[in-house]
C-alpha cells in the first residue's frame, strides 16, 4: 500500500523543478547532481509502486481529502504504474546521455524544464479525473515547448512555433471534448464516467459520442495519429536528440489516454458509442503505419528517419489498440513498451552520428565518423528493434499484435507485415549510406571526438531494456495479460474511487 | 438568452478558424486567444444557462448555478493565458532569429543541417 508516496512522482520532480530555477541558476554541476538525483529516486519510487500495484488492487489518492467524484483523484493501477516507472527509466537513460554530451550546456534551465516534463508526465498517467489529465496535458507540454527550443536556431524556434500552436489547437479541442462531456454525464472523474456512461439516457448519446469524437481526436494528435500527425515529422527532426528521445514517452500519452477511455469508460459494449472508438481507430492506425514506414524509406536525413520511425511504431500501437480485447490490449501494452525504448534509442544513436557528422543527410555519403563501428553496431541493434526483426523485442511485440488481431488477419497482417519489409528497406539504405559508404570516400584525417563514455551507456542501458524485455517476454507478457484484464473489467478500480452519490 | 451565447461561441471560433489558418504568426496568435475566449464561454455553458440562481446550497433555493465549471473556467483561462505568453514569446524568437514571422517551413528547412559544399541561405 503506497498511501501519500502515489503523489510522489507528481511533486518530487515539482518541487526539484523548481528548486534548480531558483537556486542553482548559475551552477551547472549542482543541478545535474540535483536533477539526475531526483530522476534516480523517481525511478525507485515507480519501482515501489510497480510492485504495490501488482499485488494489491488499483489505490486512490483523494486529492485534499475530497471525496470521488467531487474533488480530483489519482489512482494508482497497473496501468499507471507501468508508464510511470517506463517514464522514469526512460528519464534516467536521456539525463545520462545529456550530461555526457554536454547538451544541458548549449542552453539554459534545461534540467528544470526536464523536471517540470517529468512532473506532467507522471501526473497524467497517474491522474484519475478527465479535467486533471488536461491540466496535466498543459504541464508536460509547456515544459516541451521549452526542451523542444533548447539550445535554439532558426529551423528549431520556428519548428517549435508550429508545434505550439498545433498543440495549443489540441488543447482548445481538450476543452471543448471535456466541456460537452460534464454537460451531458455531470462529471469528469475516470470511474464516474465509466459507470454513467453505461446507465446513459438514449436521449443524450448523441451529445455524448460528439463528446468522446473530440477527446479522442485530441489522445490522436498527442499519439500522431493520421491525419493528425503531420505536427510530428518537423517537431522531433528539429528537437535536440535527447529531447527527441524523451518525446518518445510523450506520444504514448496520447497511445496510455486512448486505452484508459477506449477500453475502460467506453468499451464496445456501451450502448451509447458501441463500436465508434474501434472504427475510427483501426482505419487511422492501418494508414499511421503506412505512412510512417514509407517515411522511413523516404526520409533525406537521419532525425527525420527516426522520427517517421516514431510514427510507425505509433501505427502499429494503435493498431493493436485498436482490437478492444484483452489480447490485443495486452499486445499493445508490450509493444508500447518496447517502441518506447527503442524509439528513444534510435533517437539517442541519431545524435550521436549528427554530432560526429558534417550533415545529417542520407543524399550523400561522408567520410567515417568517430567510434564509427560502435556507433554502427548500436544503429544496427536498434533498427532491428525498431524494424520488428528478431531476435529483439519488436518482433516479439508484432508477433503478439499479429496474434491478437488474427480475426482481422486479412485486413491487418498484410500491412504490418509489408510496412516492416519497407521500415527494413529503410534502414538499411540509411545505415549502409552512413555506415558503409563512409568507407569509401577517403578522410584526410582520422576523425576525432571525445568518447563521452557516459552517452554510450544511456544508449547501451535503453538497449539493455529491450533485451531484458526479449528475454523475459513470458513473464512480461503474463503480466500484461493481468493488467489488461484488469482494464477490461474495471469493477476493482470503480470500487477503489469508492465514489460518493451526489445529495 | 441560448441563442445570444450560441451565436456568439460560433462566431468567435469561426474567426478563430480562420485566422489560425493565416501563414503569419501574428494573425495565427490572435486566431488562437479567440478560440481560447470561446472554449471558456463554452465551458461555462457547459453547466446549463441559469440566471439569478445561486451557486451554494441554501435551504430557500429554487435552483442553482453549477460552480464546477466557474472553477473548471478559471483553470482554463489561466493556462490558456501562459501558453499564449510562451507562443508570442517563441514567434518573437523565431521572427528575430529568422528575420520573417511566416509560420510555415520552406522545403530544406526541415534539415537539420544544409549539406555541406552546398551551404547557402535557404
Amino acid at each position: 500500500m503506497m498511501s501519500h508516496w502515489i503523489i510522489a512522482p507528481v511533486m518530487l520532480p515539482a518541487v526539484v523543478g523548481a528548486l534548480i530555477v531558483l537556486l542553482m541558476r548559475n551552477d551547472l554541476m549542482l543541478q545535474r547532481v540535483f536533477s539526475l538525483g531526483a530522476t534516480i529516486v523517481l525511478a525507485a519510487i515507480s519501482l515501489a509502486m510497480l510492485y504495490a500495484a501488482t499485488v494489491h488492487p488499483p489505490e486512490v489518492y483523494f486529492l485534499g481529502n475530497w471525496p470521488a467524484p467531487f474533488g480530483i483523484v489519482l489512482v494508482l493501477d497497473r496501468l499507471s504504474a507501468l508508464m510511470v516507472a517506463l517514464t522514469a527509466f526512460l528519464a534516467l537513460c536521456v539525463q545520462l546521455y545529456v550530461i555526457g554530451t554536454d547538451w544541458d550546456a548549449r542552453g539554459r534551465h534545461f534540467h528544470a524544464l526536464f523536471q517540470f516534463q517529468l512532473m506532467g508526465i507522471s501526473g497524467a498517467f497517474l491522474t484519475g479525473d478527465a479535467f486533471n489529465l488536461f491540466v496535466f496535458f498543459e504541464v508536460l507540454l509547456i515544459a516541451s515547448y521549452g526542451l523542444m527550443i533548447h539550445g535554439g536556431g532558426k529551423n528549431r524556434l520556428r519548428a517549435g512555433v508550429q508545434y505550439v500552436a498545433f498543440n495549443l489547437l489540441g488543447s482548445s479541442l481538450f476543452l471543448f471534448g471535456l466541456g460537452t462531456l460534464y454537460a451531458v454525464t455531470g462529471t469528469l472523474n475516470i470511474a464516474d464516467l465509466a459507470v454513467k456512461a453505461q446507465v446513459l439516457p438514449e436521449g443524450d448519446a448523441a451529445l455524448f459520442r460528439v463528446a468522446v469524437v473530440m477527446l479522442f481526436l485530441v489522445f490522436a494528435i498527442k499519439g500522431a495519429l493520421v491525419p493528425l500527425q503531420f505536427w510530428l515529422p518537423g517537431t522531433y527532426a528539429n528537437a535536440p536528440g535527447p529531447v527527441a528521445a524523451l518525446f518518445a514517452v510523450m506520444t504514448k500519452v496520447g497511445a496510455y489516454a486512448v486505452i484508459r477511455f477506449g477500453v475502460m469508460v467506453v468499451p464496445a459494449t456501451t450502448p451509447a458509442t458501441g463500436g465508434l472508438v474501434a472504427d475510427m481507430v483501426l482505419p487511422a492506425g492501418l494508414l499511421t503505419l503506412v505512412l510512417g514506414a514509407l517515411g522511413v524509406l523516404g526520409a533525406g536525413t537521419l532525425s527525420r528517419l527516426a522520427a517517421f520511425a516514431a510514427v510507425a511504431s505509433m501505427g502499429t500501437l494503435f493498431i493493436a489498440i485498436s482490437g478492444f480485447t484483452p489480447a490485443a490490449t495486452s499486445a499493445a501494452l508490450y509493444y508500447m513498451v518496447h517502441s518506447t525504448l527503442a524509439g528513444a534509442a534510435l533517437f539517442l544513436i541519431v545524435d550521436l552520428v549528427i554530432d560526429r557528422r558534417a550533415h545529417d543527410g542520407l543524399h550523400a555519403a561522408l567520410p567515417p565518423i568517430a567510434q564509427s563501428g560502435l556507433i554502427a553496431g548500436l544503429f544496427l541493434a536498434s533498427a532491428i528493434a525498431s524494424a520488428g526483426m528478431p531476435p529483439l523485442s519488436g518482433f516479439i511485440g508484432k508477433l503478439l499484435v499479429l496474434d491478437a488481431l488474427r480475426d482481422q488477419a486479412g485486413l491487418v497482417w498484410p500491412v504490418i507485415l509489408g510496412t516492416s519489409l519497407i521500415v527494413i528497406l529503410g534502414f538499411a539504405r540509411a545505415g549502409s549510406t552512413v555506415f558503409w559508404k563512409a568507407h569509401a570516400s577517403a578522410p584526410l584525417e582520422a576523425p576525432r571526438h571525445p568518447p563521452e563514455a557516459l552517452s554510450f551507456v544511456a544508449v547501451g542501458a535503453l538497449l539493455a531494456g529491450l533485451t531484458v524485455l526479449t528475454v523475459f517476454a513470458g513473464p512480461v507478457t503474463a503480466w500484461m495479460d493481468a493488467t489488461a484484464a484488469s482494464l477490461h473489467d474495471p469493477a476493482a478500480y470503480i470500487a477503489a474511487n469508492n465514489l460518493q452519490k451526489a445529495r | 438568452m441560448e441563442a445570444l451565447v450560441a451565436s456568439a461561441l460560433g462566431l468567435l471560433t469561426a474567426a478563430g478558424t480562420y485566422l489560425m489558418l493565416r501563414l503569419r504568426t501574428f494573425p495565427m496568435i490572435v486566431g488562437l486567444t479567440l478560440l481560447s475566449y470561446a472554449v471558456n464561454v463554452f465551458i461555462f455553458a457547459a453547466g446549463r444557462l441559469v440566471t439569478g440562481m445561486p451557486p451554494i446550497i441554501t435551504k430557500d433555493a429554487i435552483g442553482y448555478a453549477d460552480p464546477l465549471p466557474q472553477a473548471l473556467v478559471l483553470t482554463a483561462i489561466v493556462i490558456s493565458f501562459g501558453m499564449t505568453a510562451v507562443i508570442v514569446m517563441m514567434a518573437l524568437g523565431a521572427f528575430l532569429e529568422a528575420g520573417d514571422d511566416r509560420a510555415d517551413m520552406t522545403e530544406g528547412d526541415g534539415q537539420a543541417d544544409k549539406p555541406s559544399g552546398g551551404g547557402g541561405a535557404p
